[in-house]
């Protein structure tokens, strides 16, 4: 018999997110592609020193009225419950948005460290994560503030930083379509973050619009294999 | 005072950059106005880092699909041939020179090409997004910005004072009042925006610049 990944509800699927694990929270920043009842739930559940890897910190549910009629919640709610110990990303903070997200507040007040990564970086590090790599040499970061405390190298004549692997002990990913089985399609811009996230955790969880026995997805159309995904919520937007 | 180009305008003279099947990103803010301005007799493929290629011109916000955006957080339109792909996959094509040519804003540009971008006095957790690794990567790199501040200080500098995007990047500098181009002997002065002389121009740039034997006024 299949191992059983679908869970009923995201509650059930967050409940065993630990103090002081690593996260990474799928998306590109805004609503499309975000998991955002998996991060809802995170926020109930109350696991606290967390460290979130993702692209942008968040605008928090205020802000989220700029970008979307009605507003959503995103990471920012994690900041606002003071969950959030670390925060490694690409964008913290948008400086097009006023001074007043969660993150951006509580940086202020220092509680929480920020490690600032090129958005190019990120997802190589995320997928040198994922694919077992001890790391890679990027031109992306030289002669400015990242390039601090890296080990440089000249390759070919240009000038390389040494960047590391992330890796996850939980992700939290937002897709299309599931089977049942755990192999994920994305629709759109929605992609984005997600597949490489999704492999590189050492549970990777899943919300998904719609879920469909085995069969129903083309096994050539099919972005992330399924040993990569541990636990699947259905939840229709 | 001298009337300075509008934002839509400066798009339309970016986009004249644009070259027949040029792969083109588009940068945070203003440079996603250059989508709408593409010359008729040329077919280019704009590609944004959240994973798009392909895509038409920027949508409207009243019919927005939330999973069909730039990384600007714009609505963008469906096209035919248009392909989705992951930021891993987004940032191959960026980093190894897939990308012909990318459009970004900036806070200042020196005289030799540095820009700087994403960082500024007073906002410590503003992020560079994805704009190192376009500025180190993309073929040609082309910022469209405000000739100065908002208070009248000159943004095109002999050194960046605001954190770094990238070293001698810059190919070609586009603002309200001026083209100009980063070449070895320093910042050459191109065309200038209608009704200005160079001399104005040179008065709210802090570098120096020389001006083009072939000074032209910006055609529009």
């Amino acid at each position: 018999m299949a191992i059983n990944k679908v869970f009923a509800d995201c509650d059930s699927a967050v409940a065993d997110i630990f103090d002081g694990a690593v996260i990474m929270i799928g998306g590109f920043g805004s609503w499309g592609g975000l998991p955002i009842n998996l991060i809802v739930a995170l926020a109930k559940q109350g696991a606290g020193n967390l460290t979130v890897i993702s692209n942008q910190g968040g605008v928090g549910f205020e802000l989220s009225h700029r970008i979307k009629p009605g507003g959503y919640q995103d990471i920012g709610i994690l900041y606002a419950k003071g969950q959030v110990k670390k925060f490694i990303g690409s964008v913290p903070a948008l400086g097009g948005m006023p001074p007043t997200s969660p993150i951006e507040l509580a940086h202020k007040e220092g509680k929480v460290e920020i490690e600032m990564v090129p958005q190019g970086t990120l997802a190589e590090r995320i997928r040198a994560g994922a694919g077992g790599l001890g790391g890679f040499y990027t031109s992306t970061g030289v002669g400015t503030p990242v390039e601090i405390g890296k080990e440089k190298k000249v390759i070919n004549g240009r000038e390389y930083l040494l960047e590391l692997p992330l890796t996850a002990d939980f992700a939290l990913i937002k897709a299309h379509k599931a089977d049942t089985v755990g192999n994920l399609i994305y629709r759109g811009t929605a992609r984005c973050f997600n597949p490489v996230m999704a492999m590189a955790a050492k549970t990777t969880i899943v919300e998904v619009d719609e879920l469909v026995q085995p069969g129903e997805l083309d096994p050539e159309a099919v972005v992330t294999p399924q040993l990569f995904v541990s636990r699947i919520v259905e939840v229709p937007r | 005072m001298k009337t300075r180009l509008d934002e839509q305008t400066i798009a339309l003279r970016v986009a004249r950059e644009f070259e027949n099947g040029m792969v083109i990103n588009l940068g945070y803010g203003m440079p996603g106005l250059c989508a709408d301005f593409i010359p008729e007799d040329r077919t280019v493929y704009f590609h944004s880092e959240n994973g798009v290629l392909g895509y038409g011109g920027l949508g409207t916000d009243e019919e927005k699909d939330y999973e069909l955006i730039n990384a600007s957080d714009q609505p963008v339109t469906r096209m035919p041939g248009m392909c989705f792909f992951d930021s891993a996959a987004s940032f191959d094509m960026i980093r190894g020179g897939h990308v012909d040519l990318v459009v970004l804003g900036a806070y200042q540009v020196s005289k030799e090409g540095d820009l700087a971008n994403w960082g500024r006095p007073g906002r410590p957790a503003t992020g560079m997004g994805g704009g190192m690794d376009l500025a180190a990567g993309c073929r040609q790199v082309i910022v469209m910005m405000l000739h100065t501040t908002r208070e009248g200080a000159p943004r095109i500098v002999n050194h960046c004072s605001f954190p770094l995007t990238a070293k001698h990047c810059v190919g070609k500098i586009f603002t309200d009042v001026a083209v100009m181009e980063v070449t070895k002997d320093g910042l050459v002065l191109k065309e200038v925006a209608p009704g200005w002389t160079a001399e104005e121009v040179q008065a709210l740039t802090e570098a120096r610049l020389i001006v083009a034997d072939d000074l032209k006024e910006i055609a529009l």
